[in-house]
């Protein structure tokens, strides 16, 4: 591709540029999409791109969604888990939704509101952050959602608050007759010593063509915790590009889930800067692809602190053509000193037209560190086929079982029992092996991630 | 019980078993010794469904049933069951999870209810005392982590759990110190009963010891060329494998 075709890429983007909110950060919007046009959506030459096409995005046309979507509580149904979470934010095509969401039960000390709503009453929370973490200089995606978002999720942890109960945000897409495209955009501040678990689900009827472009920026400050999932349901004919920037402090704690089962095209940028001593991150993900779903996970984790720990680990099972991506870049600045990097990546491949392109990437610049980075590629594994078939355990129940241990150990990371319970029903439902799965689950899991990583450090060394 | 006629199995083009003749009645245990290659994992791996194998001649009948009509878990419900001679370590799964959905799947075939979990514990419990296993590993994965005699305790303790007509026992001794083969030894020797019978497959008389058999066969090349009863184990300690295979004029397996 040339640089001549990038720039046609965009050109029917251009009717976007009248849809800028002029907002308090027009001057911002303005220089966002003043980058989107110079860089154009980048194209597979681009280091940062090598595995994932883009032109699929940039070929469609994409219009806004129509404001009058109909959408009812039962509509929602599908997408819960269980039991009730502590509150429920739900956006349709990319608006939040007054009568859909119940943030009635919200403890003291966590404020929750539309990203619209806080625009207007949370300016001086949002200034210090807001567009000041993701960077939209140098990326597209980032840089066109910067100059459109209208809306998103917006949440406030108060110094000192403990939320238990997770906040659930539902991103839900409505069919339409035009290929529509949003901007989902969130924040979510964590002040010191405070915790808070948000589940985002995004989710969409399989058919229809559509594109979120979502851009959520992460701020955990001293000693505050942040349990992330994400939740992709998206329709298999769906594009999603979701770049998660978190900027961490000393003490910090993030984690971060991602649990791919949707869409068509999807690409997750995952980038955190820890800022502090002691500052921990753990990227968790999943990814079960069928069909010709595509999803590329791209990950930089900057230590820019000495004794911080990261640890990336992503899995993903492929079924029929499907293909997964894998970047987990970590760097580890000179000051870095005493860092702990991991990063895995395990891929099970169940067809012969399924695909990985994985690669791990050190760039580490202080001398006394440890980082550790390991890939694999499988299949099932006949032995282990044939020991349990020997035992009277059907084919079909044994392949769904080493699936299932498979996926195990990235659901065991999840520490809502609700969601977990969720996973493993979609899991189940993505495995066409039959009545296999019915005699109950075999997943353990712990509350502990630093038990987590002792297990994971001891499969390593036997 | 058990009747193998004129078998015949290769891996790809490799032909492993050349015409194997063996017929056992219940209650008997039958020792299969050899040295290394003669065939003698091939044959247990044959009778409980390996599909890396071909079966190019001869039938395997398990009472009255055509064995090589059936799949591997169709065999473990009619009651074969092989104890693996290197068990397959499987992470992510808890021993205690499989061992469940093994027993249900069987008990689903014989049209019963799934186990309770009081009654499946308390069989666990006591089944596991008999080969002195740590009922702790249930927790664990399978067999991951396990040392190589828990791996081999595990399997004489599955066999206990399952209850079935025909154990295979793949050198089941193979790497065991003397305390732990007597521990195995003594477990397959309180599931001997009427009703059950052993193929014991070994390639040390030592086993022999512990696990007293009725018959005694040696294979060589694929097939049997001398049975008879526990004292030919002995005979074959005093010859070894070239003076049994001098003296049966079979022909020196090559390279």
């Amino acid at each position: 591709m040339t640089a001549v075709d990038t720039k046609q890429d965009i050109q029917h983007w251009s009717d976007w540029k009248a849809r800028m909110p002029k907002d308090w950060l027009a001057p911002a919007r303005e220089a966002a999409m003043a980058r989107f046009e110079a860089l154009g959506f980048p194209t597979t030459r681009h280091e940062e791109w090598k595995y994932t096409s883009t032109a699929p995005i940039a070929r469609q046309s994409f219009v806004a969604p129509s404001a009058d979507a109909k959408v009812t509580a039962a509509d929602l149904d599908r997408y819960l888990f269980a039991e009730q979470p502590g509150a429920l934010a739900v956006f349709v095509n990319g608006r939040f939704s007054d009568s859909l969401s119940d943030l009635s039960a919200l403890p003291k000390g966590i404020t929750v509101m539309s990203l619209a709503a806080a625009l207007e009453s949370q300016r001086d929370v949002l200034e210090p952050h807001l567009t000041k973490h993701a960077d939209y200089r140098e990326h597209a995606f980032c840089a066109l959602n910067t100059a459109l978002f209208t809306d998103g999720i917006f949440v406030h942890v108060s110094e000192g608050t403990l939320v238990e109960r997770p906040l659930h945000v539902l991103y839900l897409t409505t069919p339409s007759d035009d290929p529509t495209a949003a901007f989902p955009r969130n924040i979510y501040i964590a002040e010191p010593n405070s915790k808070v678990r948000l589940v985002e689900t995004y989710g969409g009827q399989n058919g229809s063509v559509y594109f979120n472009n979502a851009v959520t920026e992460f701020v955990a400050r001293d000693n505050a915790i942040i349990d992330h999932y994400q939740v992709q349901r998206e329709s298999t004919d769906a594009f999603q590009v979701s770049t998660r920037q978190v900027f961490q402090t000393r003490d910090s704690n993030v984690s971060s889930h991602t649990l791919a089962f949707g869409g068509r095209l999807v690409r997750n940028n995952i980038n955190t800067l820890l800022d502090g001593e002691n500052a921990n991150c753990m990227f968790n993900g999943l990814s079960v692809l069928r069909g010709e779903q595509h999803v590329d996970n791209h990950l930089r984790v900057d230590h820019a602190q000495p004794h911080c720990n990261s640890w990336e680990f992503f899995k993903g099972i492929y079924d029929d053509s499907s293909r997964g991506a894998f970047c987990g870049r970590i760097i580890v600045r000179e000051d870095a000193q005493k860092t702990d990097a991991k990063q895995s990546n395990m891929s099970l491949l169940l067809s012969r037209d399924a695909m990985i392109d994985t690669k791990p990437q050190l760039e580490i610049l202080a001398d006394d560190v440890k980082c550790t980075h390991g890939a694999t590629v499988g299949q099932l594994d006949d032995e282990a086929i044939f020991y349990l078939r020997s035992r009277g355990v059907s084919v079909d129940a044994a392949r769904s079982l080493l699936i299932y241990a498979f996926a195990g150990e990235s659901i065991g990371q999840v520490r809502i029992a609700a969601l977990r319970d969720k996973l493993q029903d979609l899991l189940s439902e993505r495995l066409h092996y039959g009545e296999s799965l019915t005699f109950g689950r075999p997943f353990e899991y712990s509350d502990d991630f630093a038990d987590l990583v002792r297990a994971a450090d001891r499969r390593r060394e036997t | 019980m058990l009747e193998i006629t004129n078998l015949h199995a290769q891996i790809g083009d490799h032909k492993i078993l050349k015409g194997i003749n063996l017929t056992i009645n219940p209650g008997e245990v039958h020792s299969i010794m050899g040295p290394n290659g003669s065939g003698k994992s091939t044959l247990a791996s044959v009778l409980a469904g390996n599909e890396n194998f071909e079966v190019t001649e001869g039938s395997i009948t398990f009472n009255g049933k055509d064995v090589l009509e059936l799949a591997a878990e169709e065999r473990a419900w009619e009651g074969i069951f092989l104890a693996f001679q290197y068990p397959v370590e499987i992470p992510g799964v808890s021993t205690s999870y499989f061992l469940k959905a093994a027993m249900n799947a069987m008990r689903k075939n014989k049209g019963l209810p799934e186990i309770e979990a009081a009654e499946f514990l308390k069989l666990v419990e006591q089944k596991s005392k008999m080969v002195a296993l740590d009922d702790r590993l249930m927790g664990r994965a399978i067999n991951e982590g396990f040392s190589g005699g828990e791996k081999k305790r595990n399997e004489v303790f599955q066999m206990a759990m399952m209850e079935p007509k025909l154990g295979i026992l793949d050198e089941t001794d193979s790497g065991l110190d003397i305390d732990a083969l007597k521990i195995v030894a003594n477990g397959v020797n309180k599931l001997r009963g009427p009703d059950r019978s052993f193929i014991v497959v070994t390639h040390y008389q030592r086993l022999l010891d512990y696990i007293v058999p009725d018959y005694v066969h040696v294979l060589v090349d694929g097939r049997i060329v001398k049975s008879g009863d526990k004292t030919l184990a002995l005979e074959l300690e005093k010859k070894g494998y070239a003076g049994i295979i001098a003296e049966s004029g079979a022909a020196q397996p090559v390279g």
